[in-house]
């Protein structure tokens, strides 16, 4: 990325001041990058920012309240960041927002499905428009538009919306590639048994290992979450479908109003399961009743915090 | 007593009917974009050209299980007092894992020890161990995150499995390692394989050759313990972990747990569940002290139990079987080859060593 040593002479600048500033670098394979925590001088050399730069670095910031931290951002991470602020789970002062101006990240699920398998990737080579992967027998050249995950190809926000350093061009506002919530509406127009029978062959799969809970920057609960609650027993632990299916609806309903749609718990999922269309259900809901868009605005309440006497279109007196 | 058979792959479909007849058989398949062990469907494709995302060890451990079912009564002459009568669920019939990987199965080698020990043997375990024949597909070529060599393992180590099924052309040349193995192979669909059997071998040699050089982690149970205080290290090693529990339920060798009772009024069941070492509750103690309270408390305990405190206490043995799952499902990419490395590789710093020594 144009902007990577920009962006790493800032964080040079910035750091004495911060206990730790994370970022991405490479990871297990040249497919892959993993989250990176800089403490040290040295440690600014491998930050590397590029499509697969896919962790929203927010989920650490509650976790590491009371120090100071330095954070890089996509556009999409900065409402976690803007959300965390409104609910005052993390403190402005304490954290310095890096923004670049962010052209998407990829789906490693959909690199996985056009690859066929993707477990011995030799080299990767991400241009503006493709990307082309090594593997031990074969080069595959890619849509780099086409391997973008979802939450990108409707994307509105690719800068950070907060930041106190921005490096690169602002992007402003794009042109979708896709509308908001097609996908959730083609399944809307499913009749209720076909609905229901989805999710229940999808997360009968689950593990409960709820990488989908602590990868998500405002499940804040952590050690005090519903799933594991004895007392209220609210699950039960049997593997049991219907209690895996509790739990992501009581996992969207924390959500509702909160969820900028990252799709972190998603991403996290190890055996694949779509929960990200339960959180984007919601949200479209708060969406049509409040006019209401999650961490865009640090100064503003989300709906489900706040209470008014007379909603606007919720006409209860009518029912 | 060796005994080599050798399936034609048209012919491995109506195999798995055969068994299926007298076992419940598992075997991997696809499953949205992922791969698991699924009890086997003739309708649907065997998903074997590539490890699977679970292994199978939910079909010897499954994810939860009963143990006990309860029923509350009370006495009709005291109301206070209540009874409570209890019998213990035992899984029977045998079972059929037809594709496991040898991490996945070699996995079950390193739960035997704790749940098979002398002392107290698991009979819950006990009787699904016994009674399930493991059909392993030995490995062709290993992946970025496969590392069973470092373990002292190998892409064709037959360790815990009653038959190494080898790809060969056309199909499938299977070698009987056990007595249940041998039960196995007597369907009529299998024809004489010794003729196969080299062809078997060079596979197994060009698997071998594929892999890169380990490093040497006889060193691993000392190093890992000597960092044991040295919370600076874990609090870095587990700077980027997110504490969930993926790696302990996708790992063949992990085998924690937790028991609850599932109450309804007054009939229960007593289960045992997948529980692991990430999870804060883990080591929640009902004083609401936790010893564990931090993730690098966390990953330490996973990271040294594997590499520290199991070898310690069971031959030297290392309770990770290589298989990588950990590495590749990770949603931040934690990587235990790494932690293992710098922990071997860790210098004190001068002052700290003294401090010690103090």
């Amino acid at each position: 990325m144009k902007f990577q040593e920009e962006l790493k002479d800032s964080i040079r600048k910035a750091l004495p001041d911060l206990d730790v500033v994370l970022g991405w670098c490479g990871s297990f394979d040249p497919l892959h990058a993993t989250p990176h925590f800089i403490r040290r001088e040295e440690d600014i050399d491998k930050l590397e920012i590029s499509p697969l730069s896919v962790h929203n670095l927010a989920t650490y910031l509650p976790g590491l309240r009371g120090k100071k931290v330095g954070i890089v951002v996509k556009g999409c991470d900065s409402r976690s960041v803007v959300e965390l602020l409104q609910e005052n789970l993390i403190n402005r002062e304490d954290i310095t927002i890096f923004g670049f101006p962010c052209t998407g990240v990829v789906d490693q699920a959909k690199i996985k499905k056009a690859l066929g398998h993707a477990g011995n990737v030799r080299t990767c080579d991400i241009s503006d428009s493709a990307i082309v992967i090594q593997t031990e027998d074969k080069a595959h050249s890619l849509t780099l538009t086409q391997m973008l995950a979802d939450k990108c190809r409707t994307c509105r926000y690719p800068d950070a919306i907060i930041s106190d350093y921005f490096v690169g061009d602002k992007i402003g506002e794009p042109a979708p590639l896709e509308t908001d919530y097609a996908a959730l509406e083609a399944f809307e127009s499913l009749s209720v048994p076909e609905r229901f029978g989805y999710w229940l062959k999808e997360l009968d799969r689950c593990i409960r290992c709820y990488a989908c809970r602590s990868a998500c920057p405002l499940c804040v609960c952590r050690d005090h979450c519903a799933a594991e609650s004895r007392d209220p027993h609210w699950l039960s632990q049997e593997n049991n479908v219907r209690d895996k299916v509790m739990f992501q609806v009581i996992h969207a309903y924390h959500m509702a109003g909160r969820c900028t749609e990252c799709g972190e718990c998603q991403r996290a999922c190890p055996v694949d399961i779509p929960v990200l269309m339960l959180k984007q259900k919601m949200n479209r809901e708060i969406r049509d009743i409040f006019q209401y868009e999650a961490g865009v605005d640090p100064e503003a309440t989300p709906p489900l915090l706040s209470f008014n006497m007379e909603e606007e279109n919720i006409t209860e007196k009518e029912w | 007593m060796e005994l080599v058979k050798y399936l034609k792959s048209a012919d491995l479909k109506s195999w798995l009917q055969e068994l299926a007849r007298e076992n419940r058989v598992f075997a991997p398949r696809n499953e949205g974009d992922s791969v698991i062990f699924a009890p086997f469907d003739p309708e649907q494709e065997i998903a074997i050209v590539h490890p699977a995302t679970l292994p199978p060890k939910k079909t010897v451990f499954p994810q939860s299980e009963k143990l006990v079912d309860f029923t509350y009564s009370k006495d009709p002459e005291n109301l206070s007092r209540i009874m409570i009568d209890g019998k213990e669920v035992l899984p029977e019939g045998t079972a059929v894992v037809f594709g496991g990987r040898p991490c996945d199965v070699r996995g079950f080698t390193m739960f035997d020890r704790v749940y098979l020990a002398e002392k107290s043997t698991d009979i819950y375990y006990q009787a699904r161990r016994e009674n399930t024949t493991f059909i392993t597909l030995a490995c062709e070529k290993p992946e970025t995150t496969c590392f069973c060599h470092w373990v002292d393992s190998g892409p064709t180590d037959a360790t815990g499995s009653d038959v190494l099924a080898t790809v060969v052309d056309g199909g499938y040349v299977l070698e009987a390692l056990s007595d249940k193995g041998s039960k196995l192979l007597t369907s009529t669909l299998l024809e004489n394989g010794e003729s196969r059997k080299d062809e078997a071998r060079k596979a197994h040699e060009k698997a071998a050759e594929l892999l890169q050089d380990a490093p040497d982690l006889s060193g691993a149970p000392k190093k890992v313990l000597q960092v044991f205080d040295t919370m600076e290290f874990w609090e870095e090693a587990a700077a980027k972990c997110l504490s969930c529990g993926a790696c302990a339920y996708l790992c063949p060798s992990c085998y924690c747990f937790n028991i609850t009772d599932e109450t309804i009024g007054m009939k229960g069941t007593r289960i045992r569940s997948w529980d692991n070492c990430m999870s804060a509750q883990f080591t929640m103690e009902a004083s609401g002290h936790n010893p564990r309270p931090t993730k690098a408390h966390r990953l330490r305990n996973r990271v040294g139990h594997k590499f520290s405190y199991y070898p310690d206490i069971h031959d030297g043995v290392i309770s990770c079987c290589g298989c990588g799952r950990c590495i590749k499902s990770c949603p931040v990419g934690t990587d235990i080859r790494e932690i293992v490395l710098q922990a071997i590789e860790y210098e004190p710093a001068v002052g700290e060593e003294q401090a010690d020594e103090q």
